[in-house]
């Protein structure tokens, strides 16, 4: 069985966003990048099912400028055991990026395709259920518990009012929350066998479809910022006040 | 330039995000027709919302899987300009399938629209909004519920269209549902909510929190920190991956205040941090701070109020 996990060269979650002055974009230059959390996870549930036995190669997938090579080469230490890195340059879209992603899913006859829930640059939220709509697969999204049995997906996700299992035939796609399971950092010892797992080449363009952005982004400002400074307080007492009287909040 | 709203109910009626996505749609379109799951809802959405059309299924299908929903919004939707729905798991789980299969890229969390091809959508977990423009002839968007004001009316009559029940799948299947249930307000809806944060320590220390919304009529959140440590479930997660709040009053407890926990509440009215570490970066986003142990201030506040 074949696993594929699709990761993201993103900003890394500590840094401080700064938008730039021009508003074209927010400022990449210099900033620390990372893969994706969720792409993360969703990386280290596949390692895990290969620990287990239950899938035979995990294929790692990036799209993107040369810059990615450096994302699949830190995927494939921790696990992953063979990189595609598919060359663009540009910006690309959920939608762009699921069609990728299919093409590459059907030659490579994956049986799992596992994707973050979300980016957390864009914060799109929409890749996974978009590939699973182009290639017709069961999708299940959300995940914080995967469990496969007998050509089965076992899959706990969770919702706004609380959990839910489905079971779906595989080929599917899965997406990971945050809670699916806990990443493991890698060793040196595989970050030096990862030097040596093969990344494929290849060009978005050679795919044949149409993955150019539908949205035009017009302009990246800063959110508004909350006005004034805060007032402290040394006692529960003056805070209570000031909620009843002064803010009338509470009674 | 019609619009289509994926409503969402709550006892009976559309809930709390789903009422600001018509007013969303509303600055799209007058001509506003909804789905909804639960037909039995009919009469009350007619009213609440003032639909043109209602779309029902004559049993309730909350159970429905992303692909049935797909499957019964396709041939609907080439009516369509806009194809609205709140920004919730509901939601973003079967929106994005529909948009692929319309070979559409659609639009995740707005919250302010310009005109009928331009909105904003805040990405980097909010801090930055990215203005975006849509040629696509149907536009698929999911509504940043905080954003718009619920639409209020009470004057709605509606068309009734019942729909077939959606088609079983045969590659995927609904097992069970384990619903957290509460007395309390939903989170979404409520106008304070008392979050909780790894500082509370335990699920035992978690009625800290809860008796000080009992007291004020409060819904609880949480920090992704409680929810992972198992203080209480994931439901009550608040932030860039969790839920989005803008209540009145946003009591953070034993929170330190990471951008991903802001994303989901920094446009609260007011905001009050209570944390022992006079340094921790809640306090810059705050309104009002105490500093002081939580063990200690907390049961001082519920004698208080
Ligand atoms: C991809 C990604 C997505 C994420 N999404 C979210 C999200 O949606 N929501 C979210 O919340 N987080 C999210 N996070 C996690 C976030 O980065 C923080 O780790 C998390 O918010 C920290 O939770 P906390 O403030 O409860 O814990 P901590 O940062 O550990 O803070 C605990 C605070 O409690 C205070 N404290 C301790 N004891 C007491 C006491 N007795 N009295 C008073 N104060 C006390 C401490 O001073 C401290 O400030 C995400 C992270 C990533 C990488």
């Amino acid at each position: 069985m074949k696993a594929l996990v699709a990761i993201k060269r993103v900003i890394d979650y500590n840094v401080k966003i700064r938008v730039k002055e021009d508003g074209s974009d927010v400022e990449k230059d210099n900033v620390k990048m990372s893969i994706n959390p969720f792409d993360e996870i969703a990386l280290e549930e596949a390692v895990r099912l290969k620990e287990k036995g239950v899938v035979n190669e995990v294929l790692v997938v990036s799209i993107g400028d040369n810059s990615v090579k450096e994302t699949i080469r830190a995927a494939l230490a921790i696990g992953g055991d063979r990189g595609i890195h598919i060359g663009t340059e540009g910006a690309l879209e959920p939608l762009g990026v699921a069609k990728i992603l299919a093409e590459i899913c059907k030659k490579e006859a994956i049986n799992i395709a596992l994707l973050g829930k979300q980016a957390i640059d864009d914060d799109f939220n929409q890749t996974g259920q978009k590939l699973a709509a182009i290639l017709n697969w069961p999708q299940v999204t959300f995940a914080s518990k995967v469990e496969i049995k007998d050509d089965k997906a076992i899959v706990t996700r969770e919702i706004d009012g609380g959990l839910e299992t489905l079971e779906a035939n595989l080929p599917v796609v899965i997406t990971s929350d945050l809670r699916l399971n806990e990443p493991r950092y890698a060793s040196l010892p595989n970050i030096m066998k990862a030097k040596k797992k093969e990344i494929i080449e290849m060009n978005a363009d050679e795919l044949n479809i149409d993955f150019k952005p539908r949205l035009k982004t017009i302009k990246i400002t800063s959110p508004k910022e909350r006005g004034g400074t805060v007032k402290m307080f040394s006692n529960a007492e003056d805070l209570v006040k000031t909620l009843r009287d002064k803010e009338g909040l509470i009674k | 330039m019609s619009c289509l709203v994926v409503l969402e109910l709550e006892n009976g009626k559309p809930n709390r995000p789903s009422l600001a996505t018509i007013s969303a749609a509303k600055k799209l379109s007058q001509n506003i027709d909804v789905l909804i799951l639960d037909g039995k809802a009919k009469e009350d959405v007619a009213i609440l919302t003032d639909a043109k059309k209602i779309y029902y299924f004559s049993s309730n299908q909350q159970d429905v899987l992303a692909e049935e929903i797909v499957d019964i919004l396709k041939p609907l939707s080439s009516k369509y300009k806009f194809l609205l729905a709140p920004s919730g798991t509901f939601s973003k789980n079967f929106m994005p399938r529909l948009a692929a299969n319309l070979d559409k890229q659609m639009i995740s969390d707005v919250i302010n629209i310009h005109d009928n091809d331009t909105f904003d959508r805040p990405i980097y977990a909010g801090n930055a909004i990215a203005t975006v423009k849509s040629e696509e002839s149907i536009k698929l968007i999911t509504i940043r519920a905080t954003a718009f004001e619920p639409f209020t009316t009470k004057t709605g009559s509606s068309e009734f269209i019942q729909l077939k029940e959606p088609e079983k799948v045969t590659f995927n299947k609904f097992l069970e549902r384990e619903e957290s249930k509460s007395e309390r307000p939903d989170l979404s809806s409520a106008s304070i909510v008392i979050s909780g944060g790894r500082g509370i320590g335990s699920s035992e220390n978690f009625q800290i929190i809860e008796s000080l919304a009992d007291k004020l009529g409060a819904a609880v959140g949480a920090s992704r920190a409680a929810v992972d440590a198992g203080f209480i479930s994931n439901d009550y997660q608040v932030g860039q991956t969790g839920k989005v709040v803008a209540p009145q009053l946003y009591i953070a407890i034993g929170i330190s205040g990471a951008i991903q926990h802001l994303a989901g509440m920094k446009d609260s009215k007011v905001i009050v941090a209570i944390n022992k570490d006079e340094e921790a970066p809640i306090f810059q986003i705050a309104d009002y701070g105490l500093v002081g142990d939580l063990f200690s201030t907390i049961p001082e506040i519920i004698k208080l109020i």
